[in-house]
Protein backbone atom coordinates (compact mmCIF):
# COMPACT_ATOMS: atom_id res chain seq x y z
CA UNK A 1 0.00 0.00 0.00
CA UNK A 2 1.81 3.22 -0.91
CA UNK A 3 1.49 6.28 1.04
CA UNK A 4 -1.79 7.79 0.10
CA UNK A 5 -1.94 10.74 -1.85
CA UNK A 6 -2.43 14.18 0.51
CA UNK A 7 -5.62 15.31 -1.38
CA UNK A 8 -7.32 11.80 -0.53
CA UNK A 9 -6.75 12.53 3.02
CA UNK A 10 -9.13 14.24 5.16
CA UNK A 11 -7.87 15.96 7.89
CA UNK A 12 -10.01 17.66 10.75
CA UNK A 13 -8.39 19.83 13.06
CA UNK A 14 -9.18 20.49 16.99
CA UNK A 15 -7.83 22.33 19.93
CA UNK A 16 -5.54 19.32 21.03
CA UNK A 17 -5.61 16.72 17.78
CA UNK A 18 -6.20 15.93 14.20
CA UNK A 19 -8.75 13.19 13.12
CA UNK A 20 -7.05 12.02 9.74
CA UNK A 21 -9.77 9.92 7.48
CA UNK A 22 -9.26 8.63 4.04
CA UNK A 23 -10.79 6.62 1.39
CA UNK A 24 -10.43 2.87 3.03
CA UNK A 25 -7.21 2.01 0.31
CA UNK A 26 -7.69 -1.33 0.37
CA UNK A 27 -11.70 -1.99 -0.47
CA UNK A 28 -10.71 -2.69 -3.90
CA UNK A 29 -9.40 -6.18 -2.84
CA UNK A 30 -12.92 -6.60 -0.63
CA UNK A 31 -15.45 -8.68 -2.99
CA UNK A 32 -19.37 -9.63 -2.01
CA UNK A 33 -20.32 -12.69 -2.66
CA UNK A 34 -23.69 -14.83 -2.11
CA UNK A 35 -24.33 -16.26 1.21
CA UNK A 36 -24.37 -19.66 -0.10
CA UNK A 37 -20.75 -19.08 -1.55
CA UNK A 38 -18.96 -22.63 -0.40
CA UNK A 39 -15.80 -21.40 -0.10
CA UNK A 40 -14.26 -21.44 2.84
CA UNK A 41 -10.57 -19.76 3.34
CA UNK A 42 -10.53 -20.18 6.76
CA UNK A 43 -11.01 -24.11 6.83
CA UNK A 44 -8.36 -24.16 3.47
CA UNK A 45 -6.12 -22.60 5.87
CA UNK A 46 -6.75 -25.46 8.99
CA UNK A 47 -6.64 -28.06 6.23
CA UNK A 48 -3.03 -26.51 5.40
CA UNK A 49 -2.20 -26.50 9.16
CA UNK A 50 -2.94 -29.80 9.91
CA UNK A 51 -0.48 -30.86 6.62
CA UNK A 52 2.22 -29.33 8.88
CA UNK A 53 1.23 -31.02 11.82
CA UNK A 54 3.93 -33.71 10.87
CA UNK A 55 6.72 -31.34 11.90
CA UNK A 56 5.43 -30.08 14.65
CA UNK A 57 6.88 -33.08 17.20
CA UNK A 58 10.00 -32.16 15.62
CA UNK A 59 10.04 -27.96 15.90
CA UNK A 60 8.80 -28.57 19.40
CA UNK A 61 11.88 -31.46 20.53
CA UNK A 62 14.09 -27.88 18.95
CA UNK A 63 12.21 -25.39 20.82
CA UNK A 64 13.12 -27.84 23.89
CA UNK A 65 15.97 -28.38 23.38
CA UNK A 66 16.90 -23.83 22.89
CA UNK A 67 15.03 -23.66 26.08
CA UNK A 68 17.95 -26.17 27.64
CA UNK A 69 20.44 -24.77 25.89
CA UNK A 70 19.84 -21.27 27.32
CA UNK A 71 19.43 -22.65 30.91
CA UNK A 72 22.40 -24.46 30.70
CA UNK A 73 23.96 -21.16 30.03
CA UNK A 74 22.76 -20.03 33.34
CA UNK A 75 24.16 -22.93 35.29
CA UNK A 76 27.32 -22.22 33.83
CA UNK A 77 27.36 -18.30 33.66
CA UNK A 78 24.78 -17.32 35.45
CA UNK A 79 22.12 -14.51 35.38
CA UNK A 80 23.53 -11.88 33.17
CA UNK A 81 21.55 -9.80 30.55
CA UNK A 82 22.45 -12.26 27.70
CA UNK A 83 21.49 -15.71 29.71
CA UNK A 84 18.33 -13.96 30.49
CA UNK A 85 16.88 -12.46 27.76
CA UNK A 86 17.47 -16.15 25.87
CA UNK A 87 16.06 -17.96 28.67
CA UNK A 88 13.35 -15.63 28.45
CA UNK A 89 13.06 -15.92 24.55
CA UNK A 90 13.25 -19.46 24.28
CA UNK A 91 10.39 -20.02 27.13
CA UNK A 92 8.46 -17.07 25.19
CA UNK A 93 8.27 -18.77 22.13
CA UNK A 94 7.18 -22.12 23.83
CA UNK A 95 4.71 -20.38 25.26
CA UNK A 96 3.11 -19.28 21.93
CA UNK A 97 3.94 -22.17 20.09
CA UNK A 98 3.50 -25.07 21.84
CA UNK A 99 0.10 -25.22 21.61
CA UNK A 100 -0.22 -24.83 18.22
CA UNK A 101 1.94 -28.02 17.98
CA UNK A 102 -0.48 -30.39 20.08
CA UNK A 103 1.47 -29.27 23.40
CA UNK A 104 -0.48 -26.93 25.36
CA UNK A 105 0.96 -28.27 28.69
CA UNK A 106 4.32 -27.43 27.67
CA UNK A 107 2.89 -23.85 26.66
CA UNK A 108 1.13 -23.20 30.12
CA UNK A 109 4.55 -24.45 31.91
CA UNK A 110 6.74 -21.77 29.52
CA UNK A 111 4.21 -19.01 30.78
CA UNK A 112 5.11 -20.02 33.95
CA UNK A 113 8.50 -19.80 33.62
CA UNK A 114 8.37 -16.50 31.95
CA UNK A 115 6.55 -14.65 34.60
CA UNK A 116 8.93 -15.84 36.99
CA UNK A 117 11.50 -13.98 34.84
CA UNK A 118 9.71 -11.29 34.68
CA UNK A 119 8.32 -10.33 37.83
CA UNK A 120 11.11 -11.68 39.95
CA UNK A 121 12.89 -9.19 41.74
CA UNK A 122 16.55 -10.71 41.70
CA UNK A 123 16.71 -13.71 39.29
CA UNK A 124 19.79 -14.51 41.27
CA UNK A 125 17.42 -15.16 44.19
CA UNK A 126 14.81 -17.45 42.82
CA UNK A 127 14.66 -21.06 44.09
CA UNK A 128 17.47 -22.43 41.56
CA UNK A 129 14.66 -25.39 41.55
CA UNK A 130 11.59 -23.34 40.54
CA UNK A 131 13.88 -22.84 37.33
CA UNK A 132 15.11 -26.12 37.10
CA UNK A 133 11.83 -28.04 37.67
CA UNK A 134 9.67 -25.72 34.81
CA UNK A 135 12.92 -26.99 32.46
CA UNK A 136 12.63 -30.35 33.67
CA UNK A 137 8.90 -30.56 33.20
CA UNK A 138 8.51 -28.71 29.37
CA UNK A 139 11.23 -31.41 27.87
CA UNK A 140 9.47 -34.29 29.85
CA UNK A 141 6.12 -33.06 28.24
CA UNK A 142 7.54 -32.64 24.91
CA UNK A 143 9.50 -35.49 25.15
CA UNK A 144 6.68 -38.33 26.73
CA UNK A 145 4.18 -37.55 24.66
CA UNK A 146 3.50 -40.46 22.98
CA UNK A 147 3.06 -42.42 25.95
CA UNK A 148 -0.26 -42.85 26.51
CA UNK A 149 -2.53 -41.35 29.62
CA UNK A 150 0.32 -38.16 29.77
CA UNK A 151 -2.18 -35.67 29.00
CA UNK A 152 -3.58 -35.31 32.24
CA UNK A 153 -0.26 -35.99 34.13
CA UNK A 154 1.19 -32.99 31.55
CA UNK A 155 -1.52 -30.75 32.67
CA UNK A 156 -2.01 -31.13 36.74
CA UNK A 157 2.27 -30.85 36.21
CA UNK A 158 1.78 -27.47 34.84
CA UNK A 159 -0.66 -26.68 36.76
CA UNK A 160 0.83 -27.35 40.42
CA UNK A 161 3.93 -25.44 39.00
CA UNK A 162 1.88 -22.50 38.21
CA UNK A 163 0.77 -22.34 41.22
CA UNK A 164 4.45 -22.22 43.47
CA UNK A 165 5.07 -19.75 40.86
CA UNK A 166 2.29 -17.57 41.66
CA UNK A 167 3.10 -18.25 45.42
CA UNK A 168 6.59 -17.42 45.04
CA UNK A 169 5.69 -14.26 43.11
CA UNK A 170 3.31 -12.73 45.48
CA UNK A 171 5.66 -13.24 48.07
CA UNK A 172 8.59 -11.50 46.52
CA UNK A 173 6.45 -8.82 44.85
CA UNK A 174 4.63 -7.67 47.96
CA UNK A 175 6.01 -4.31 48.26
CA UNK A 176 6.11 -3.92 44.66
CA UNK A 177 2.47 -2.92 43.54
CA UNK A 178 2.84 -2.65 39.81
CA UNK A 179 4.15 -6.09 39.57
CA UNK A 180 1.85 -7.87 42.24
CA UNK A 181 -0.90 -6.37 40.08
CA UNK A 182 0.55 -7.79 36.73
CA UNK A 183 0.89 -11.31 38.38
CA UNK A 184 -2.51 -11.10 39.78
CA UNK A 185 -4.45 -9.95 36.67
CA UNK A 186 -6.07 -12.49 34.53
CA UNK A 187 -4.84 -12.95 30.66
CA UNK A 188 -6.39 -11.06 29.05
CA UNK A 189 -7.18 -10.62 24.85
CA UNK A 190 -9.27 -9.71 22.66
CA UNK A 191 -11.38 -13.04 21.87
CA UNK A 192 -10.72 -14.97 18.66
CA UNK B 1 -21.12 -11.58 2.32
CA UNK B 2 -17.74 -9.97 2.10
CA UNK B 3 -14.98 -11.83 1.19
CA UNK B 4 -10.81 -11.04 0.77
CA UNK B 5 -9.14 -11.44 -2.50
CA UNK B 6 -5.87 -12.05 -0.41
CA UNK B 7 -3.93 -12.41 -3.90
CA UNK B 8 -4.03 -8.80 -4.52
CA UNK B 9 -2.66 -8.31 -0.86
CA UNK B 10 0.95 -7.91 0.36
CA UNK B 11 2.05 -8.99 3.21
CA UNK B 12 4.86 -8.08 5.64
CA UNK B 13 6.15 -10.96 8.21
CA UNK B 14 7.80 -10.48 11.16
CA UNK B 15 8.65 -12.67 13.33
CA UNK B 16 12.25 -14.46 14.61
CA UNK B 17 11.04 -17.75 15.18
CA UNK B 18 11.26 -19.57 12.05
CA UNK B 19 8.69 -22.21 12.77
CA UNK B 20 6.14 -19.38 13.58
CA UNK B 21 7.25 -17.86 10.34
CA UNK B 22 6.43 -20.90 8.21
CA UNK B 23 2.86 -21.40 10.01
CA UNK B 24 1.87 -17.27 9.00
CA UNK B 25 3.09 -18.17 5.35
CA UNK B 26 1.04 -21.37 5.31
CA UNK B 27 -1.98 -20.05 6.63
CA UNK B 28 -1.49 -16.62 4.34
CA UNK B 29 -0.66 -18.61 1.55
CA UNK B 30 -3.92 -21.13 1.89
CA UNK B 31 -6.04 -18.17 2.27
CA UNK B 32 -4.86 -17.16 -0.92
CA UNK B 33 -2.25 -14.58 -0.54
CA UNK B 34 0.93 -14.86 -3.28
CA UNK B 35 3.34 -11.74 -1.59
CA UNK B 36 4.45 -12.65 1.39
CA UNK B 37 7.43 -11.26 2.69
CA UNK B 38 9.17 -12.25 5.46
CA UNK B 39 11.88 -10.84 8.25
CA UNK B 40 13.14 -12.13 11.49
CA UNK B 41 13.79 -8.66 13.23
CA UNK B 42 12.76 -5.14 13.00
CA UNK B 43 15.93 -3.55 11.59
CA UNK B 44 15.22 -5.76 8.47
CA UNK B 45 11.43 -5.40 8.77
CA UNK B 46 11.59 -1.69 8.66
CA UNK B 47 13.67 -2.05 5.17
CA UNK B 48 11.48 -4.35 3.54
CA UNK B 49 8.42 -2.32 4.96
CA UNK B 50 10.12 0.80 3.07
CA UNK B 51 10.96 -1.74 -0.28
CA UNK B 52 8.47 -3.60 -0.64
CA UNK B 53 5.14 -1.50 0.65
CA UNK B 54 3.22 -4.16 2.03
CA UNK B 55 -0.36 -3.50 2.19
CA UNK B 56 -0.65 -5.58 6.29
CA UNK B 57 1.98 -6.27 8.59
CA UNK B 58 2.02 -8.76 10.84
CA UNK B 59 4.78 -8.90 13.78
CA UNK B 60 5.98 -10.37 16.68
CA UNK B 61 6.21 -8.61 20.28
CA UNK B 62 10.07 -9.86 21.20
CA UNK B 63 12.52 -10.12 18.60
CA UNK B 64 16.25 -9.10 18.72
CA UNK B 65 17.51 -5.87 17.40
CA UNK B 66 14.42 -4.12 17.61
CA UNK B 67 11.34 -5.52 18.65
CA UNK B 68 7.88 -5.33 16.79
CA UNK B 69 6.57 -2.34 19.22
CA UNK B 70 9.71 -0.25 18.22
CA UNK B 71 8.73 -1.61 14.64
CA UNK B 72 5.13 0.21 14.89
CA UNK B 73 6.34 3.19 16.54
CA UNK B 74 8.61 3.51 13.85
CA UNK B 75 6.36 3.15 11.20
CA UNK B 76 3.52 5.40 12.56
CA UNK B 77 5.86 8.06 11.67
CA UNK B 78 3.40 10.90 10.39
CA UNK B 79 6.41 12.95 8.57
CA UNK B 80 7.95 10.07 7.11
CA UNK B 81 8.67 8.92 3.83
CA UNK B 82 6.73 5.38 3.84
CA UNK B 83 3.38 4.91 4.48
CA UNK B 84 2.57 5.38 8.23
CA UNK B 85 -0.96 3.93 7.59
CA UNK B 86 -0.34 1.03 6.95
CA UNK B 87 -2.33 -1.45 9.08
CA UNK B 88 -0.19 -3.38 12.02
CA UNK B 89 -1.47 -6.93 13.55
CA UNK B 90 0.66 -7.86 16.11
CA UNK B 91 0.82 -11.54 17.11
CA UNK B 92 1.94 -12.09 20.25
CA UNK B 93 2.96 -14.41 23.30
CA UNK B 94 2.07 -11.88 25.66
CA UNK B 95 -1.68 -12.20 26.71
CA UNK B 96 -1.70 -9.18 29.44
CA UNK B 97 -3.86 -6.30 29.38
CA UNK B 98 -1.30 -4.34 29.89
CA UNK B 99 0.96 -5.70 26.97
CA UNK B 100 -2.99 -4.95 24.89
CA UNK B 101 -2.65 -1.28 25.81
CA UNK B 102 1.07 -0.73 25.45
CA UNK B 103 0.78 -2.33 21.86
CA UNK B 104 -2.41 0.00 21.26
CA UNK B 105 -0.42 3.03 22.64
CA UNK B 106 2.60 2.20 19.79
CA UNK B 107 0.14 2.10 16.92
CA UNK B 108 -0.78 -1.09 16.72
CA UNK B 109 -4.26 -1.84 14.63
CA UNK B 110 -4.72 -5.46 16.05
CA UNK B 111 -3.84 -7.65 18.72
CA UNK B 112 -3.55 -11.33 18.57
CA UNK B 113 -2.56 -13.49 21.18
CA UNK B 114 -1.04 -16.50 20.67
CA UNK B 115 -1.57 -19.24 20.21
CA UNK B 116 -2.42 -18.69 16.12
CA UNK B 117 -5.57 -19.71 14.87
CA UNK B 118 -6.73 -19.79 11.14
CA UNK B 119 -9.81 -17.88 12.31
CA UNK B 120 -8.37 -15.75 14.61
CA UNK B 121 -5.50 -14.31 11.95
CA UNK B 122 -8.53 -14.11 9.17
CA UNK B 123 -10.93 -12.30 11.26
CA UNK B 124 -7.92 -9.64 12.17
CA UNK B 125 -7.31 -9.14 8.35
CA UNK B 126 -11.07 -8.76 7.79
CA UNK B 127 -11.56 -6.38 10.35
CA UNK B 128 -8.34 -4.37 9.12
CA UNK B 129 -9.78 -4.36 5.02
CA UNK B 130 -13.02 -3.90 5.99
CA UNK B 131 -13.29 -1.52 8.91
CA UNK B 132 -10.47 0.50 9.16
CA UNK B 133 -10.74 3.41 11.37
CA UNK B 134 -9.55 6.93 11.01
CA UNK B 135 -6.34 7.86 12.38
CA UNK B 136 -5.74 10.37 15.09
CA UNK B 137 -2.61 12.86 15.75
CA UNK B 138 -1.88 14.21 19.24
CA UNK B 139 1.28 15.42 20.81
CA UNK B 140 1.78 12.12 22.37
CA UNK B 141 0.11 9.91 19.77
CA UNK B 142 -0.56 8.73 15.97
CA UNK B 143 -2.06 6.08 14.75
CA UNK B 144 -5.30 4.60 14.34
CA UNK B 145 -8.49 6.02 16.53
CA UNK B 146 -7.86 3.99 20.25
CA UNK B 147 -11.82 4.53 20.60
CA UNK B 148 -13.12 1.78 18.98
CA UNK B 149 -16.81 2.07 20.19
CA UNK B 150 -18.58 5.13 21.19
CA UNK B 151 -20.50 5.15 24.98
CA UNK B 152 -23.47 6.80 25.89
CA UNK B 153 -22.66 6.09 29.29
CA UNK B 154 -19.16 7.45 29.80
CA UNK B 155 -18.75 9.58 32.90
CA UNK B 156 -15.22 10.39 32.37
CA UNK B 157 -13.38 13.76 31.57
CA UNK B 158 -12.52 14.18 28.43
CA UNK B 159 -9.22 13.79 27.64
CA UNK B 160 -9.56 15.13 23.64
CA UNK B 161 -10.62 18.60 23.66
CA UNK B 162 -12.97 19.99 21.05
CA UNK B 163 -12.82 23.61 19.20
CA UNK B 164 -11.83 23.34 15.43
CA UNK B 165 -8.70 25.16 14.82
CA UNK B 166 -9.01 27.99 17.45
CA UNK B 167 -6.24 27.35 19.70
CA UNK B 168 -3.87 24.84 17.71
CA UNK B 169 -1.68 27.40 15.80
CA UNK B 170 0.45 25.17 13.81
CA UNK B 171 -0.89 24.38 10.10
CA UNK B 172 -3.17 20.65 9.74
CA UNK B 173 -1.12 18.23 8.08
CA UNK B 174 -3.21 18.97 4.67
CA UNK B 175 -2.32 22.00 4.43
CA UNK B 176 1.18 21.13 4.81
CA UNK B 177 1.11 18.37 2.37
CA UNK B 178 -1.12 21.08 -0.21
CA UNK B 179 1.91 23.67 0.16
CA UNK B 180 4.57 20.99 -0.25
CA UNK B 181 2.68 20.17 -3.79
Amino acid sequence: MAKPKSADIEIKSFADHHVITQPNPLRKVLRRVPEEDLDDPVARAEKALAGLSGEFKNWMAIESDRLAAAYAAVVKNGFNDVTSEELFRAAHDIKGDAATFGFPSAAAAAESLCRIIEHAPELGDVPPQLITHHINAIQAIVSERTKLDTVSTANELSRKLRGLADQYLVLVNRDRPEHLEAVLAPSIVPAD
Amino acid sequence: MFRIDFNKLRFLVCDDNPHMRRILRTLLHSFGAREVYESEDGATALEMYTHYVPDIVITDWAMPIFDGLELSQMIRQPESKGNPYAPIIMLTGHSEKRRVTVARDAGVTEFLAKPISAKGLYQRILNVVANPRPFIKTKTYFGPDRRRNTSNTYIGAERRVGGEMEVMQQPSLLDKARTSI
